[in-house]
């Protein structure tokens, strides 16, 4: 059963530092060859660890869409 | 809970760097060490490992307000994380960079005499001269040690404020070599980038 809601990244505005990544729980968010950070939507839960710690503050959490 | 990885100790480089320049500012050579590292991992790996995982820097502002509680861990003004902003202050800290090497060369020269003091946030200067003794030679490699120095600390300064004010890596948001690395990855990338999540 997935979350019900999961990170999503405004890629324009990342930095790519990667603080979320170092604070995922899950290891659901990584930097994508340093240009951004890219979730794996079915390893995310949607905790807001991430969000948290963002400096950019472009992390937000959303609703999962789910597939009919 | 996390495991812990064994680069949560980098925060103590920075502290190494900062003492080690206090007694010898020649040691301030080291911090190329964060200037180029970072630079050849993207030219080369096309990543930023180096700021995601291995920065002192980071690291260190990340163990500060967890031992101490020091972060209000507010979210940073939008300008600041603009690229606008980004690119500006990457330019001013490279023109900063160029400005210290050209001092560097007029010692070598002796156009000009070397100036022993570390200057704070580009104004405010403060005498360091127990940190080099004078006349053995090399003191072009001093001046750029002296300017090299000062670039690190203002920098650290800067990081500290935000670090306090905002959330703990505020500075990576606008930190010149995080800002010139990722340029480089998303020039290597060349604009293909995996569909959005």
């Amino acid at each position: 059963m997935p979350s019900p809601r999961h990170a999503q990244v405004e890629r324009e505005r990342c930095v790519s530092c990667g603080s979320c990544a170092n604070e995922c729980p899950r290891d659901a968010i990584s930097v994508w060859r340093g240009c951004f950070a890219i979730v794996d939507r079915a390893k995310c839960i949607g905790c807001g660890k991430c969000v948290r710690v963002c400096p950019a503050d472009c992390i937000s959490i959303v609703k999962r869409e789910v597939a009919h | 809970m996390k495991k812990k990885n064994w680069y949560e100790w980098l925060w103590l480089w920075p502290v190494a760097y900062f003492s080690l320049g206090f007694f010898n500012i020649l040691f301030a050579w080291l911090g190329m060490i964060d200037f180029l590292l970072p630079l050849f991992i993207a030219i080369f790996f096309g990543n930023k490992w180096f700021c995601n995982n291995i920065c002192g820097r980071a690291q260190f502002f990340v163990f500060l307000p967890r031992f101490f509680k020091c972060s209000r861990q507010k979210v940073a003004p939008r300008w600041m994380s603009s690229a606008l902003f980004r690119y500006g202050f990457l330019a001013f800290f490279l023109a900063m960079f160029g400005s210290i090497i050209h001092q560097s060369i007029m010692v070598f020269n002796g156009v000009s005499s070397l100036r022993q003091a570390v200057t704070l946030l580009w104004t405010f200067q403060i005498p360091w001269r127990w940190a080099y003794a004078q006349g053995n030679g090399s003191d072009w490699s001093a001046q750029f040690s002296y300017g090299f120095y000062s670039l690190m600390l203002t920098s650290v300064i800067i990081g500290l404020i935000v670090m306090v004010l905002y959330r703990p890596r505020t500075w990576c948001s606008f930190c010149p070599m995080g800002s010139m690395t990722q340029l480089i990855c998303k020039a290597k990338q060349k604009g293909k980038y995996p569909p959005e999540d």
